[in-house]
């Protein structure tokens, strides 16, 4: 492993504490993805990205940051990578998906906040993430109540702008959204010190589209009887995507799908003919969080896809690329980011149709529809995802769960029993 | 802990010319007996069936400290009298379902609840609630086969451990709790949480309420905690049945039945479901 110990250090990070993490994420990524057997050889990239997951991007972040170049901190799949990208500027995901960043946010956020919540605030606040100590700013976003209060939290101790996401999807929501980017173009000039030009919002939304495309050709190609990838090795791909410059992101992307694609024709499975094909639907699952897929694929199933934001909401719908102005641009973003489908929408019957449509293209034989705990919104939907899939005859889990590992087993009982009854 | 029930040994004092002792022999080879190891949070149950499912016997311990060990006294147990890898299969369920090296095949104890009922109940149409040590579960079977479930989560409320947890702040025993129950009434527990529960119940006890009425919130509390996880399945118009440690109490039956409005059944037998339906899939296993 290259030394990035004086990066840290130049970073302000509390590097005893650090080590403490260092320690613990190789066995993990040892015990979730190098005990699995026939890997796609794609999959060399990813492995190499979290094997130094806090060393090789932070580097290049660090590096682009030198050329006066400005980095943005998002959390939410809303916030348009577009505008940012077209002011010279580099997006990364914040989102913290350890147990180990969990004490530190409850230190400042009360114990019922949901713990990605509390991972993202106690990964700044603990000094113990390099990208929350690169980015230049936190874009957050009102998709929740919890998210609303923890960035006046975070605003406190690094430049914060928040967006305000509409509850409702009427015209006049995709208006306000539009005018919402719009009021964050002008942020993101006035950080940067470059103007957005028609031009350049253009090419950012083409070089987004290009890197949804290539997501989707990897997801496409689980839809596929055979199952040329694993859960685990998918939702890894897509975790990265998010830290990722995206033409490499693209590029990475569509050579695996390649190999995928030639593996289905091959008739080359990760898993033996028959395995029951889980479409998970719910709450983002950040990195590391691997807890869920690992515990469905050691249990004798598989999953096909995510319908959450690190999933299928990251990469369906392309933004329209034909438009003249920054208004028409804006209007497109606009469109597209919502058409997404989160919890925090009311009504929200959009998810349903997808998670229905979904399980329909990937042949799933079950839905297990999974929040973290504390997040309210999407438990609370889960009565309306469970009666849906069970009027369309698909047989649904509701789970709950945290980043602890205590729950391990129970979970384990119940994904088995699932699986058994899909079995049967 | 045995019982005593059907403790018939199946491969001693058998007499008979050796040509049918050879058939019964090779018949036993292919046709052979199930053993359902549940190693519960509270009780390890042990049920032996022959090929076609009857009970040849049975029987239950507490599982103590260490679920190897409690697996390994189980397998001596049966080796002492004669069933062995030989002559038998294993599936082992429960929690402690991962403890029991010996064991042909684990099944969760979901499935295998399901099974146990289906058998024990005579229907292919049942709606169970399995009162367990640390959990709850309510299945829903159709056509002999669970097509919905849910378990509690963490907590122990609705549970056999909140019974002993309550049986203890009153200084009896479970069973006595369950008795006294019947004669009382009028009394609510409101926590859910078994900690918060204990005050009540100590609060209570401050109060000068009688035990008979204290026992009585206590089972009252566990039946409508049941019935509100009962709200996220949907249970169907065929008999709902109660399983695990909780059988042997008609009181809880009784309220049940009074929180679900409509009749509740049991039998001793059904403590021993999980076992039962493990020894079930042990006795239809292959190879």
């Amino acid at each position: 492993m290259a030394d990035y110990v004086k990066m840290w250090e130049n970073l302000g990070m509390d590097l005893e504490t650090h080590d403490l993490l260092c320690q613990v994420l190789p066995t993990a990524v040892g015990d979730v993805f190098m005990t699995q057997e026939n890997r796609p050889k794609a999959m060399d990239f990813w492995d190499l990205v979290i094997s130094e997951v806090h060393g090789i991007r932070p580097a290049e972040l660090i590096e682009e940051q030198k050329k006066g170049r400005k980095v943005f901190g998002t959390f939410c799949v809303y916030v348009p990578d577009e505008v940012v990208i077209a002011a010279n500027g580099i997006v990364t995901g914040l989102c913290g998906g350890s147990q180990f960043w969990v004490p530190g946010g409850e230190a400042v956020l009360p114990k019922n906040t949901c713990p990605l919540i509390k991972a993202s605030v106690g990964a700044r606040l603990g000094r113990t993430c390099p990208f929350f100590r690169i980015a230049d700013m936190y874009v957050g976003e009102t998709t929740c109540d919890g998210k609303k209060k923890a960035y006046e939290i975070l605003g406190k101790d690094v430049p914060m702008y928040v967006m305000d996401v509409p509850q409702m999807k009427r015209e006049k929501d995709i208006l306000k959204w539009k005018e919402e980017i719009a009021e964050f173009a002008k942020k993101v000039e006035e950080f940067t010190g470059n103007e957005i030009t028609v031009e350049k919002l253009a090419d950012a939304i083409r070089l987004v589209n290009e890197k949804r495309r290539a997501l989707k050709r990897v997801y496409d190609a689980r839809k596929s009887e055979n199952v040329p990838i694993s859960g685990r090795d998918a939702l890894l791909m897509m975790q990265i995507s998010f830290f990722d410059d995206p033409a490499r992101c693209a590029q990475m992307c569509n050579r695996l799908a390649d190999e995928l694609e030639q593996r289905n024709r091959d008739g080359v499975s990760v898993v033996p003919a028959g395995t029951k094909r889980i479409l998970l639907t719910g709450t983002p699952l950040a990195v590391p969080n691997w807890k869920l897929h690992n515990i469905i694929e050691t249990s004798g199933a598989v999953v096909v896809c995510e319908e959450m934001c690190t999933g299928t909401r990251y990469f369906e719908n392309e933004v329209d690329e034909t438009g003249t102005t920054l208004d028409e641009q804006f209007m497109a973003l606009s469109r597209r980011y919502m058409k997404n489908n989160c919890a925090c929408f009311t009504p929200n019957e959009g998810r349903i149709d997808d998670i229905l449509r979904l399980a329909k293209e990937y042949k799933a034989d079950g839905v297990i529809d999974c929040s973290l705990k504390f997040c309210n919104l999407y438990d609370i939907e889960k009565k309306a995802v469970s009666e849906a899939l069970k009027q369309a005859g698909i047989p649904v889990l509701s789970l709950e769960t945290d980043y602890e590992d205590s729950d391990a087993e129970q979970l384990r009982t119940r994904i088995e029993a699932f699986v058994e009854m899909l079995n049967n | 802990m045995k019982d005593g029930i059907c403790r018939r040994r199946p491969w001693q004092g058998r007499t008979g010319d050796a040509g049918r002792l050879r058939r019964d022999l090779e018949k036993k080879m292919e046709e052979k007996l199930g053993v359902g190891i549940d190693i519960g949070s509270t009780c390890a149950k042990t049920v032996v069936t022959d090929a076609n499912g009857e009970i040849l016997r049975r029987s239950l311990r507490p599982t103590g400290w260490s679920s190897v060990e409690t697996a390994q006294t189980i397998q001596e147990e049966l080796a002492a009298d004669g069933i062995t890898a030989d002559n038998a299969r294993f599936v082992a369920t429960g929690y402690g379902r991962i403890s029991v090296p010996f064991a042909d095949k684990c099944v969760t104890e979901i499935s295998c609840h399901a099974r146990g009922a289906v058998r024990l109940f005579g229907s292919q149409e049942l709606n169970v609630i399995d009162i367990g040590g640390q959990d709850t579960k309510l299945i829903v079977i159709s056509g002999g086969a669970v097509t919905e479930f849910v378990m509690n989560d963490k907590c122990s409320a609705g549970t056999g451990r909140f019974l002993e947890v309550m049986a203890n702040t009153l200084a009896v025993r479970p069973e006595e709790l369950c008795r006294m129950a019947a004669s009382g009434s009028d009394t609510r527990i409101s926590s859910l949480c078994t900690v918060f529960a204990e005050s009540e119940v100590i609060n209570l006890i401050g109060r000068g309420t009688s035990r008979e009425n204290i026992a009585f919130a206590v089972v009252d509390s566990i039946a409508q905690k049941v019935k509100t996880q009962a709200g996220r399945v949907r249970f169907h118009s065929g008999p709902v049945c109660l399983t695990g440690g909780l059988c042997d109490f008609p009181f809880v039956t009784e309220r049940l039945a009074s929180a679900f409005g409509r009749p509740v059944v049991t039998s001793p037998a059904a403590r021993y479901a999980g076992a039962y339906g493990a020894a079930l899939i042990a006795a239809g296993l292959k190879g």
